[in-house]
């Protein structure tokens, strides 16, 4: 009886809740998905269609979510939420003899993925893209995770690193080993002329500033049309080779020389392999940056500044070589994004995909190597699955594009995650320096100094 | 000078738009510290509301002033309210469930949402550009030289109006009324304000209701002086507002207004004088230029950082 009273006492207020939940979420989608404007096409041709059936499923789906939510997810009444206590699967991520082992174990399958048999084209292509944005996320991870340096603007210098190469190729012949370097100098050099203004900035400013940077990169690119081609971009960049064997059906290509049946998909793998050893310098060079005395202060940097500068560790070159070497890393990958694409043009490299490496890095857990992996995978293997709901065109009718719902997606799935685990997919660390003893730390002590 | 003129008066409307965003801006970093990187959006989401307003009521291409203007304040109200509803939401369901989380947490679920936001605009009314007529046309002539008019429309001159209006009644808010009070007591300390028996949590949603309001109003205006809309507007508006909004000096009201119409003349002018391609570079450098020499703003307080 009293059991009976407790759950009619909880189930009425629950109804409520739900019911003004759907009454804000009819104001919201009121004029999104209830009324929609189309053109007709005349001078004043606008018109409306209303979609009431479809206002109706959103709020349904409002109204049975609520419920759910208040059934299953919501935090018990009265119950303090502190912030949750790394599950047995995070844990197990980060403490030092998994990350030992599952390293190497990915790097393993990782070499012979392009060997396996359902690695066709499209699998490989993914692959590279995947690893590629391991490696940026790698690179940001040295601004964002480890020196404590929000960058809105990273993708600013994976452009730079990718028009170096275009443009060094075309106009002077410069060959992609030669550009390599070149391209991570200059974005290097670039991230020093970004870092050096903007040392004095905190942490919310040093975020716009950035992103005003990359927008400033990316107008430019698109309007110096003598210099970059403009929005038509450049095209015809030259295809890297393999010491010297172009990857072509000529007498002294790749498959010729070495006598193998010329197939497309020796330079895709080849490509595999360039972006996996790319990935994994810049693995092991973070790995060891962080061992060094200037791993040391960035990290000191991320967690209090004034105290880091009443140590007597110039701030002013730690932040600068974190811009710098993040920037070099980010080169590097754009020199290579060129090389793959042989076309480069300003819409590869807008603030969406700042976001992007940004969202991984922080999805990862801020300063975890191998979070980056796994949310790169996530992040970038998941919206590719979301380009096969071209079955939902059946429901939705044709003009249901699904890739307009991939980055919608995409922002909900990062709101999520961050309400979800506000500290990352791995959000526990090792201490790079420790007092007796070795052990994982929550990510949440790390903001109270207890890492 | 009549060219010059007239780039003043298009560079003070803009300014105005740019203005009533960046008190949305100020508003919440001055209260929480964050910088809500979805209300560029929220502004977009308020111009279409006012669009589907003003095509449900038809009001295009009427002559009739005073019919024009009344309709106007009614859609405007409408897309205030549905704005406002946006503003809460947002903050009851991305910002709240972080607070008092590690800095940078907030920041991220406010691109998500900003991305959400964008895209779903654009899942839902599609991803063409919005063209309206306009509604209030006319205007007259102020000055007349030998080879350059000056004229000022009748939407100018309303977008202005409206501006100071909203501005002169959101001051009174703030100075006089308790919600302000409430409002700038939780900007000084938090904690105490807390203690002292204020409703924190009511004061940043209505803060956050109110800033959201003030960017659809903005939204209106955009989409009666340019005529176009589309999902993507929200984005480069939002950095030219927040820009305004630190130039100003962040928590600083009449600051954001200031750095509003500062902006918006130097873009206009940037357009008229050199090229309108890089008008947005010329914005987005001020802000670095301003966040380098002079980071407190205008009229801003200088922060000093406590230990």
């Amino acid at each position: 009886m009293s059991l009976n009273d407790q759950t009619s006492s909880s189930f009425l207020p629950m109804i409520k809740r739900s019911i003004i939940a759907t009454i804000i979420a009819f104001f919201l989608f009121l004029p999104t998905l209830g009324i929609k404007t189309s053109a007709s096409g005349g001078v004043d041709g606008l018109f409306l269609t209303y979609r009431w059936l479809l206002l109706g499923i959103g709020c349904g789906l409002i109204f049975v979510g609520r419920i759910a939510y208040e059934l299953f997810w919501a935090p018990k009444e009265g119950g303090q939420k502190a912030e949750k206590a790394p599950s047995s699967l995070a844990k197990a991520l980060g403490s030092a003899k998994v990350a030992k082992t599952i390293g190497p174990v990915l790097l393993g399958f990782a070499i012979i993925f392009p060997f396996l048999p359902f690695s066709d084209r499209y699998i490989l292509d993914l692959g590279i893209l995947i690893i590629t944005y391991v490696m940026l996320g790698w690179g940001l991870q040295i601004v964002v995770g480890l020196a404590g340096l929000l960058d809105l603007g990273y993708v600013a210098f994976y452009a730079v690193g990718a028009y170096s190469y275009a443009l060094l190729s075309i106009h002077f012949g410069f060959g992609f080993w030669m550009c390599l370097p070149l391209a991570g100098l200059l974005a290097a050099t670039w991230g020093i002329i970004l870092g050096f203004p903007v040392l004095r900035l905190r942490g919310d400013y040093l975020a716009i500033v950035t992103l005003a940077f990359g927008e400033i990169i990316r107008i430019v690119l698109l309007n110096w049309r003598s210099f970059t081609g403009g929005s038509n971009g450049l095209s015809d960049i030259p295809r890297p080779s393999f010491f010297g064997l172009p990857f072509n059906q000529s007498e002294n290509g790749f498959a010729a020389t070495l006598h193998l049946e010329y197939s497309s998909m020796h330079r895709i793998i080849f490509l595999y392999f360039l972006i996996l050893a790319l990935a994994v310098f810049t693995f092991f060079v973070t790995a060891r940056l962080r061992r060094l005395p200037i791993g040391r202060a960035w990290e000191a940097l991320r967690e209090d500044e004034i105290a880091c500068r009443s140590l007597g560790i110039n701030t002013v070159n730690t932040k600068l070589s974190a811009f710098a070497i993040g920037a070099m890393f980010g080169g590097f990958a754009g020199s290579f994004f060129a090389a793959k694409q042989a076309f480069v043009s300003p819409e590869s490299f807008n603030f969406m995909e700042s976001a992007t490496i940004l969202a991984i890095v922080v999805l990862g857990g801020m300063s975890s190597q191998l979070g980056v992996v796994f949310s790169a995978i996530a992040m970038v293997g998941g919206v590719e699955l979301l380009r096969q709901l071209q079955f939902l065109k059946v429901i939705f009718g044709n003009d249901f594009d699904p890739s307009q719902l991939r980055l919608l997606l995409f922002g909900l799935a990062m709101v999520l995650m961050m309400l979800w685990r506000p500290r990352g997919l791995v959000s526990t660390r090792m201490p790079t320096v420790f007092l007796k003893d070795k052990k994982t730390v929550s990510a949440a002590m790390i903001s109270q100094g207890r890492g | 000078m009549n060219y010059f003129i007239q780039q003043l008066i298009n560079g003070l409307t803009l300014g105005s738009i740019y203005g009533l965003i960046a008190i949305g801006y100020t508003m919440v970093y001055g209260i929480i510290g964050m910088i809500n990187f979805a209300h560029g959006d929220v502004f977009m989401v308020g111009a279409f509301v006012s669009l589907i307003t003003v095509i449900i009521f038809g009001i295009t291409g009427t002559t009739n002033i005073a019919l024009g203007i009344g309709a106007l304040i009614l859609v405007a109200a409408i897309s205030m309210i549905i704005a406002g509803v946006y503003g809460w939401t947002i903050e009851r369901l991305a910002y709240r469930p972080l607070r008092g989380s590690f800095r940078l947490a907030p920041l991220i679920t406010a691109i998500g949402v900003s991305i959400f936001l964008q895209n779903f605009v654009q899942a839902t009314q599609g991803a063409r550009v919005k063209p309206l007529n306009a509604i209030i046309s006319g205007g007259f002539t102020i000055l007349e030289g030998n080879d350059f008019v000056v004229r000022i429309t009748y939407m100018q001159i309303l977008i202005v109006v409206l501006t100071f209006l909203l501005m002169s009644g959101f001051t009174y808010l703030i100075s006089k009324t308790s919600l302000g009070r409430a409002q700038r007591a939780c900007e000084q300390d938090m904690k105490m304000a807390m203690l002292l028996g204020i409703d924190v949590n009511t004061t940043i949603s209505t803060t956050f209701i109110i800033g959201a309001a003030l960017a659809s109003v903005a939204g209106l205006m955009y989409l009666l002086y340019y005529g176009v809309i589309d999902f993507y507007i929200g984005f480069s508006a939002g950095i030219k507002a927040f820009t305004a909004a630190v130039l100003g000096g962040v928590g600083s009201l009449p600051g954001a207004m200031l750095g509003g119409l500062v902006i918006g003349l130097i873009e206009v002018f940037f357009a008229a004088y050199f090229s309108s391609e890089y008008k947005d570079v010329a914005a987005f450098s001020m802000l670095i230029v301003v966040l380098i020499f002079m980071p407190q703003g205008l009229l801003g307080r200088p922060e000093i950082e406590k230990v």
